[in-house]
């Protein structure tokens, strides 16, 4: 089977832009990823667009036509939504079409608009990605969540808040030469115990933070790829995703991502690859604690080993297994719709040497790109290698 | 309060909560779910039975919320918990008792109360 190519990337600066448009930002994004990767608009077959909160915030739905009329394409275009892995799975849906010959090139993107309700609004909208009857209703937020997926880690596994608060410190470090974070500030695992709590055990630095932003990025067939000569080296050689209970409290592991790990396996099944030959990861951590779910549901730690990974310096841009270069969620933000593009678009960046950290995975050949739904009741892994 | 009609099951099971007949639906594998349920998601089952839930559960995990959405703004700061009473799990808001003093462990039971911000009910865990 053929794997599909990047042809080009495309992500707008991550942050509060209350006064921008959905449709204008991920016009921003998808122009760029068109531009950069050198395929005449005309040839593109489909959008496949990732959008979560899109009713809630901006009062539109039907997305999809109206994010390729923006990008000025004349072609069929369908939006993607399983919560904040909506792109994740629109970049999965994009490779399935791309390799059983449907098409031979599909942008994919996302865009979210968040920060023009307000915290109060935007913290209603992101919980509807957990059970409305049973959850919402209990007074559930989205890291309240986390927050009861953290303390039911610490009281498996070990682990504190001090080993979360070096997950933060560490994707902080690593935003700070990211133009497209949203957070380009230090800081200290004193200043991460010490913030304000949002959902106990959880403070604000280990939230991600709301953001407006859109990420895109154009996949070919390997064929096209060829046929015209694109500059398009890394491929999208392993997709897999995992599904879960919708509740929390209708699954067997609170302290586990099963979901991920079914996505994992079919992903690195896919690519014939292990976690062993992983060298490098982008994962969904919206909350510092689901850094450490990832990490072990992907296999690149044992189930209580994830916690350490940071304060050990394992996880960090010196260490033996760099995780999110780009800052992650954590501060690089988390515009819902558009993160798993935004995720492959680093990957892809990292592995061809033209991302301000690649540094960190100089002969780095594969990357993994993690993009989790809601409380990982939908999760998508991609692989990416260097084809060329 | 929101003026809507019922959530079928849903209120349903609130009421038989409120009149102390709380249940929960049990598969031919003895499988437990909350209503509305057709079909046990494990393993497939059609054949479910309305179970009384058990008088009381253990908290397995629980966060207190100090950032809430809109709907629960005069509530918070509250505790939103987990607690396991055996063959289902149920999410509800622990009252009756300092915040602080909640811990893994903590053996509830199971009432419905109101929120004070909106006034609608809810599943309330109070300790035993
Ligand atoms: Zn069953």
């Amino acid at each position: 089977m053929s794997d599909p190519r990047v042809a080009g990337a495309g992500v707008t600066k991550f942050g509060k832009h209350p006064e921008r448009t959905g449709r204008d930002l991920f016009a921003e994004a998808g122009l760029e990823a068109l531009d950069d990767s050198g395929v005449d608009p005309d040839d593109v077959d489909s959008l496949y667009y990732g959008n979560f909160m899109g009713e809630l915030a901006e009062h539109q739905g039907h997305q999809g036509p109206l994010m390729a009329e923006a990008i000025g394409l004349d072609a069929p275009a369908t939006r993607f939504e399983a919560a904040c892995a909506s792109a994740g799975a629109a970049v999965r849906g994009a490779v399935q079409a791309l390799r059983n010959g449907e098409a031979d090139v599909i942008v994919v993107g996302g865009a979210e608009r968040m920060t023009n309700i307000g915290t109060a609004a935007a913290t209603d909208a992101l919980a509807i990605a957990a059970d409305d009857l049973y959850e919402v209703r209990a007074g559930m937020t989205f890291p309240g969540a986390y927050a009861l997926m953290a303390r039911s880690y610490f009281d498996q596994y070990g682990g504190s808040h001090e080993d979360l608060a070096h997950i933060a410190v560490k994707n902080h470090e690593h935003a700070l030469v990211n133009d497209h974070a949203q957070i380009q500030k230090e800081i200290t695992v004193e200043d991460a115990l010490e913030a304000p709590t949002i959902a106990s055990p959880l403070g604000l630095y280990d939230s991600c933070p709301i953001t407006d932003g859109a990420a895109a990025a154009v996949l070919t067939s390997e064929s096209y790829a060829e046929a015209h000569d694109l500059d398009a080296p890394i491929a999208v050689t392993g997709t897999g995703q995992g599904g879960d209970n919708l509740a929390l409290h209708d699954r067997p592991h609170l302290a586990q991502t099963p979901a991920a790990d079914k996505a994992a396996a079919e992903a690195y099944a896919d690519a014939g690859v292990g976690a062993d030959d992983v060298d490098v990861a982008e994962v969904h951590d919206c909350f510092t604690i689901a850094e450490v779910l990832a990490i072990e549901s992907l296999g690149l730690y044992e189930r209580g080993e994830g916690i350490a990974a940071a304060t050990n310096g394992e996880t960090d841009r010196h260490g033996e297994m760099p995780v999110n270069l780009s800052g992650g969620l954590k501060a690089k933000g988390h515009p819902v719709g558009a993160t798993g593009v935004a995720q492959l678009a680093t990957i892809t960046w990292l592995l061809d040497g033209s991302h301000p950290r690649a540094d960190a995975v100089t002969d780095g050949t594969v990357g993994v790109a993690h993009n989790a739904g809601g409380t990982v009741a939908s999760t998508t892994v991609h692989v990416l290698e260097v084809a060329e | 309060m929101t003026d809507q009609a019922p959530d079928g099951q849903y209120d349903a099971w609130l009421d038989a909560i409120a009149d102390g007949e709380g249940h929960y639906a049990e598969c031919a594998n003895g499988h437990g779910w909350l209503p509305p349920r057709r079909v046990c998601p494990t393993c497939g089952s059609r054949e479910l039975a309305e179970k009384p839930l058990p008088d009381a559960g253990e908290v397995v995990t629980h966060t207190t919320i100090t950032v809430p959405t809109p709907q629960f703004e005069d509530d918070a700061p509250y505790v939103t918990a987990i607690a396991d009473f055996g063959p289902v799990s149920i999410t509800g808001i622990v009252r009756g008792v300092d915040p602080e003093a909640v811990e893994i462990g903590t053996m509830v039971g199971i009432e419905v109360g109101e929120r004070v911000t909106t006034g609608d009910r809810l599943v309330v865990f109070s300790p035993r």
